[in-house]
């Protein structure tokens, strides 16, 4: 291994400089009150007004009705990044676990099937998915937020190539030691598997926060509202003369940043982990 | 008595493939029975269709007087031991013992009690609460061997479990497995492709070529009266010479030397000589034109030629070398003689 090198240090913090930068400026602008900022544009300093404007997204009451504060729509955003996340996983898990696992006709052919979806997102089938929520009479409700969205090719995809690279030996060792499918399941694959739910669990979790289109489809009651959704509705809050809220706007995406941010740091070592190298 | 009787045993493969066609064996209680073969004999196949791993497709397999054709590997009471060992690689030492126990639903004072047992007697005792990962080849080997003892099987199936070890500590744990089996008790069905190991540890040797038996015998039966020229082949290293020959009237001519044997067939056949057993002689004999010698230590290997035919002999080391050509003979009951076409011993 080489030394590191003054140059090197300079090209990693121009890159972080980059990446950070906009966040900062975005920062720093939340804590101006928003008449500075319509009159003057992005800050780059400390504004004072940090306390206020944070407290303000985070209890005030929003949007037409009034039904939905910052807390309540970190709180909705969890639980769709978490659903949508856990969800994924089980249900690609346990087709992973069959097509792998278990010799029935057409298996191949299902999983191709399963793959050939990554053709066919939610953007393509989006108005066949709301008709099919909309008769279920899930409109409005967190099922139906999360329902439509968890069957992944992705996440099956990954647990079969996972299952795949298990040594067949392991199964044939269960099965003498008196291990049933869901014995074998619980017992040895699903402790095998943790680095690699963990991974995905990551990946999933930061695509659940960010959803944005099907939430706004999904969701007209405003007390389900996301705080994805909920940046856009405080720009759009323009009643009159009133000059749009960017403080409290850009207080809420830093908010709504944070913890996809905070899994990724946390987790960090286990997604590496579980990509890269496999407990064997 | 006899613990496992296989009888007519045929594996056919959905593709067609034949594995195992039509093999009959059977091991005594407490015998250990090596089989031997090359790869894609289906030594593999013919164990595993005995653990319940593949399915018979016709055939019986009689496990302790009840035939277990259609029992899951688990209610068949066989322990395995596999060549990459399959430990439970999240599980410590500990709980890959105990696995099998705990699922048959056995008392976990009674559970501990065999783990420890077992952990004394394979001297693991030590590394109980450790994971496979943070332990050596060996240790793993004897870890997978603890698995099985703490079944109490009727019988321990051996796939291979020592091809993953280097050869110094594949001839300590080749006799730990020889002491252990014999001290237990317990029949055993041990799969190798090392005719080496399947001298060392068999009481009976059943040598597959092609899914069907081509000898059943002691080590010694199949290594001093090989019932075809695959056998005699396949056993003893170097591997016997087999040259063409010509048998008449108690007379067997090689390559235009004649010399008197006992056996009084006639016609061609393939003589069979192993290179231990050729003899270097001053007076008479026949011609071998020498084109190498190896040095193996306490042995040299000679290889040379009679006739046009390759022959290799092996001489004490301690004699001087001979230089280009030496005279050979050989003993009369050295001498194994084969059908040239089936290759059987006529």
């Amino acid at each position: 291994m080489t030394r590191t090198k003054l140059y090197d240090h300079v090209v990693l913090l121009l890159g972080v400089l980059l990446m950070v930068g906009p966040l900062a400026v975005a920062f720093l602008t939340s804590t101006h009150d928003y008449v500075t900022i319509h009159k003057e544009g992005m800050q780059v300093t400390w504004g004072g007004e940090f306390v206020e404007t944070y407290k303000t997204v985070l209890t005030q009451q929003t949007g037409f009705t009034g039904g939905v504060t910052g807390l309540l729509m970190t709180q909705n955003s969890f639980i769709l990044g978490l659903g949508f996340a856990l969800g994924k996983i089980v249900i690609s898990m346990l087709a992973a676990y069959a097509i792998v696992y278990f010799r029935f006709p057409l298996a191949t052919f299902a999983f191709w099937i399963i793959f050939l979806t990554l053709l066919l997102p939610l953007e393509v089938r989006i108005l066949p998915s709301y008709e099919v929520v909309q008769k279920m009479g899930l409109l409005n409700t967190y099922t139906g937020l999360i329902l439509p969205l968890i069957a992944s090719a992705t996440g099956t995809f990954f647990f079969r190539q996972f299952f795949k690279s298990v040594p067949n030996e392991l199964l044939e060792a269960a099965r003498i030691d008196g291990a049933g499918p869901w014995r074998f399941f619980f017992d040895i694959l699903l402790p095998l598997s943790k680095t690699m739910m963990a991974a995905i669990f990551i990946i999933m979790f930061v695509v659940g926060w960010n959803q944005y289109l099907w939430p706004t489809l999904m969701t007209t009651d405003e007390s389900y509202f996301t705080l994805v959704r909920g940046i856009k509705q405080i720009m759009q809050n323009m009643i009159g003369a009133d000059i749009p809220k960017y403080n409290e706007a850009l207080a809420m995406a830093m908010l709504a940043m944070l913890p996809p941010v905070l899994v990724i740091v946390i987790f960090q070592r286990m997604f590496i982990k579980g990509l890269v190298e496999q407990e064997k | 008595m006899t613990t496992l009787r296989i009888k007519d045993a045929f594996k056919r493969y959905p593709n067609g493939a034949e594995a195992v066609k039509g093999v009959s064996v059977d091991v005594g209680d407490g015998e250990l029975v090596v089989f031997v073969g090359p790869s894609g004999c289906g030594k593999s196949t013919l164990l595993r269709m005995v653990a319940g791993l593949e399915g018979v497709t016709s055939g019986e397999i009689e496990l302790a007087g009840r035939v277990v054709n259609d029992l899951e590997p688990a209610e068949r009471n066989i322990a395995m031991v596999f060549q990459n060992y399959a430990l439970y690689p999240h599980m410590t030492v500990r709980q890959n013992l105990a696995y099998g126990l705990k699922n048959r639903g056995t008392a976990k004072p009674e559970i501990d009690r065999k783990v420890e047992e077992a952990g004394a007697l394979l001297q693991i005792a030590e590394f109980l609460d450790r994971k496979p990962s943070q332990l050596s080849g060996g240790q793993r080997q004897r870890v997978a061997m603890g698995r099985a003892i703490v079944r109490d099987p009727a019988i321990f199936l051996f796939d291979e479990p020592l091809s993953n070890l280097d050869a110094k500590l594949r001839n300590q744990m080749r006799l730990e497995i020889k002491k252990l089996q014999r001290s237990l008790g317990t029949a055993a069905i041990y799969v190798t492709h090392d005719q080496v190991e399947a001298m060392t540890l068999a009481d009976q040797i059943v040598v597959l070529n092609n899914g069907l038996v081509e000898q059943i015998g002691t080590p010694h039966q199949v290594y001093s009266r090989p019932a075809s020229t695959f056998v005699a082949s396949f056993i003893g290293a170097p591997p016997m010479n087999l040259l063409k020959a010509d048998l008449a009237g108690g007379k067997v001519t090689l390559e235009g030397h004649t010399l008197p044997v006992q056996n009084t067939g006639s016609g061609p056949v393939r003589l069979g000589l192993r290179p231990e057993r050729v003899l270097i002689t001053d007076d008479g004999g026949i011609p071998v034109k020498i084109t190498v010698s190896e040095e193996l230590g306490a042995t040299r290997l000679i290889h040379g030629h009679i006739g046009a035919q390759a022959v290799t002999i092996a001489q004490d080391a301690d004699i001087d070398a001979p230089s280009d050509q030496v005279h050979v003979t050989f003993r009369d009951d050295d001498a194994h003689f084969f059908d040239l076409e089936s290759g059987k011993r006529v």
